[in-house]
């Protein structure tokens, strides 16, 4: 790999506003999306001759299709409190990466072309034209932004930061000015049928591998079934589930419970992919044509139940979009959540008393949780208000002896991005991620040293393969990342029920 | 992106994997290697073998869990976990493997 120079953050003993140290990320770029990427997805393959034109036509047709990013563009009042809440910021010191600064970048732009007193007196209140460089700056610091939202908690209007950013991608791609990394994992899922670009005879391999390794480690004839027509649940994970460390272990985890529960469940070779990078771009077709494929597989193979796996933002897709991308779910069991999440399927059964966990099997680890954003704040879970917090800490303390929570800034509604989201895990954009974990590095540091914690858990593919690649930055081992159904994989007791 | 090695020119993509995988020799291999500050030894063949083997059946890398599997039988126990893996490409096997045994990059949330 190129080695990329640069200074991990030092971790500070309390968190603290970074003096602020103009243009620091203004060379960060990711990889623009070469012509066939941009083309397999209908976008032009090079930014257009009339690029200007066409941009400012998306946006408004953007700004007549969603009344939310006209209000979101016209309320802000600049008060600030959005300033100092955006992990990218606090790790940069970067003040575009102040969410204000950034939302500003495209409403500079909409002051000019859209508002009255942008067009005529545009110096009056700060409206900009569309320029090249304007547009550069669109493409360095809107993909310098995870989309996490957690500005948006902080804000007194409501401001849906992750939206301007969506929006902002959106036109991009509309003139050709796509980024690499989401734009080419989208191809893959169209083509392939996942993120990772796993053919069904790879998913076969793999999980039948996984099986014979459960098998030597348990005794137990767990199975990972694919395709199996009529089974009551189909399960859909990202596919990293299938291919990585530490996210296999959750897969592992996934299978002991129904294993243990009696449910029968399967994979789906169509719908192998829980992921949808169609949110990260905020392209509502790819979004649709993405999820879609869920629709087809379960009823393809009659399952009564759909259940998604550990991805953050697959299950805020699922969970707040599905119903009017992909439904009516009348097809499937309405006792059951539709979709529901895999902590929901475990919590209902541990609740039930039926799975017995051991939890002394895990007593080598001491454990925090890291709420991932999309759930946090894009999700619920267990139809009762807060589920999306509650249940999988009540998952762990099932599972576990010893579990301590992070410092309450940094946790729940407010908790911190991994650093890797919005579709920025990407090689090219490395310094952003190590310098975006800084405040879940010092969050993780002080129940670290207060605590001896040991294991952070986690129920997204995203953080998994963020932690695992930006913890030996700070210091820390890359095995202290995993997933919540890890924990459920060690402690679970197979077998008849004693 | 390109790099050239004994008279002939090699295309690669932004981050130096090769583009067209017809291209791949020992040679290219060795290349790509340097590039990544490895020197291959016979426990980094084994692993970039594996991979090509793999990928020619399935058209995608194993999964770290049947490269770690697989380089276990074949080498030992003690060698079958992703510490060992990690220690011959520290920038994870995955990928740094991929690049030097000619393959295309894995994406995804990996």
């Amino acid at each position: 790999m190129a080695v990329v120079e640069f200074e991990t953050p030092r971790l500070k003993e309390y968190p603290v506003i970074p003096i602020l140290q103009a243009g620091a990320m203004a060379h960060s770029q990711p990889f623009a999306a070469a012509a066939p990427i941009q083309k397999a997805l209908g976008f032009p393959g090079e930014l257009v001759e009339d690029w200007q034109e066409q941009a400012i036509a998306k946006m408004g047709e953007l700004l007549g299709k969603y009344r939310s990013l006209k209000v979101y563009l016209d309320t802000c009042v600049h008060c600030g409190a959005c300033s100092d809440k955006c992990h990218y910021f606090l790790g940069t010191g970067d003040p575009k990466n102040m969410p204000v600064a950034r939302q500003d970048l495209m409403r500079k732009v909409y002051r000019r072309y859209f508002t009255f007193t942008g067009k005529y007196f545009p110096k009056l209140v700060g409206a900009e034209d569309l320029t090249r460089e304007v547009l550069a700056e669109w493409y360095t610091y809107f993909n310098q932004c995870s989309e996490c939202r957690r500005c948006s908690v902080f804000c007194p209007y409501g401001i849906d930061t992750a939206e301007i950013t969506m929006a902002a991608r959106e036109i991009m791609d509309s003139i050709g000015m796509g980024q690499k990394y989401s734009n080419e994992i989208i191809g893959k899922v169209h083509k392939i049928g996942n993120n990772l670009g796993l053919p069904g005879p790879a998913l076969e391999d793999t999980l039948a591998g996984l099986e014979e390794d459960i098998k030597d480690a348990t005794g137990a004839d767990v199975k990972l079934p694919l395709d199996v027509q009529g089974a009551e649940v189909m399960l859909v994970t990202p596919s990293a589930d299938f291919f990585s460390e530490p996210h296999v272990e959750s897969l592992i985890g996934y299978a002991k419970v129904f294993h243990q529960a009696g449910i029968s469940w399967t994979l789906s070779s169509h719908a192998s992919e829980a992921g949808n990078f169609g949110l990260f771009i905020g392209n509502y077709e790819q979004m649709r044509s993405i999820s879609m494929r869920v629709r087809e597989a379960a009823l393809e193979l009659g399952v009564r139940r759909i259940a998604v796996g550990e991805c953050g933002h697959a299950w805020r897709v699922a969970y707040s979009f599905w119903n009017t991308l992909i439904g009516p779910f009348d097809f499937l069991d309405q006792n059951y959540p539709v979709p529901q999440h895999i902590c929901e399927v475990t919590y209902d059964l541990i609740r039930r008393g039926a799975l017995t966990l051991d939890k002394a099997a895990n007593d080598h680890r001491i454990v925090t949780f890291h709420d991932s954003c999309n759930v946090a704040r894009g999700s619920s879970m267990g139809n009762m208000p807060r589920g999306q917090f509650i249940i999988p800490r009540e998952i762990i303390r099932a599972c576990v002896n010893n579990f301590h929570d992070m410092a309450p800034e940094s946790i729940y509604e407010s908790t911190f991005c991994c650093g890797g989201g919005g579709g920025l895990l990407t090689d090219d954009l490395i310094e952003l991620r190590v310098k975006g974990a800084l405040p879940r590095m010092e969050a993780l540091k002080q129940v670290v040293d207060e605590h001896g914690v040991n294991f952070m858990a986690t129920i997204c593919a995203i953080c998994k393969a963020q932690f695992g690649k930006v913890l030996p930055y700070y210091k820390f081992d890359m095995d202290m990342v995993g997933g919540v159904h890890q924990l459920v994989s060690s402690a679970i007791r197979l077998g008849a029920k004693q | 992106m390109a790099f050239e090695l004994n008279g002939n020119t090699y295309e690669t993509d932004e981050e130096g994997y090769l583009v067209n995988l017809g291209d791949w020799s020992e040679d290219v291999a060795g290349f790509l290697a340097q590039q990544e500050k490895i020197d291959l030894t016979q426990n980094h063949w084994e692993v970039v073998n594996f991979l090509r083997e793999y990928y020619n059946d399935y058209q995608i890398a194993p999964a770290v869990r049947v490269l770690t599997k697989a380089i276990g039988k074949k080498l030992g126990a003690d060698k079958g976990n992703s510490k060992y893996l990690y220690e011959l490409f520290p920038y994870g096997p995955a990928k740094q493997a991929c690049k030097i045994a000619g393959l295309p990059k894995p994406t995804g949330c990996i």
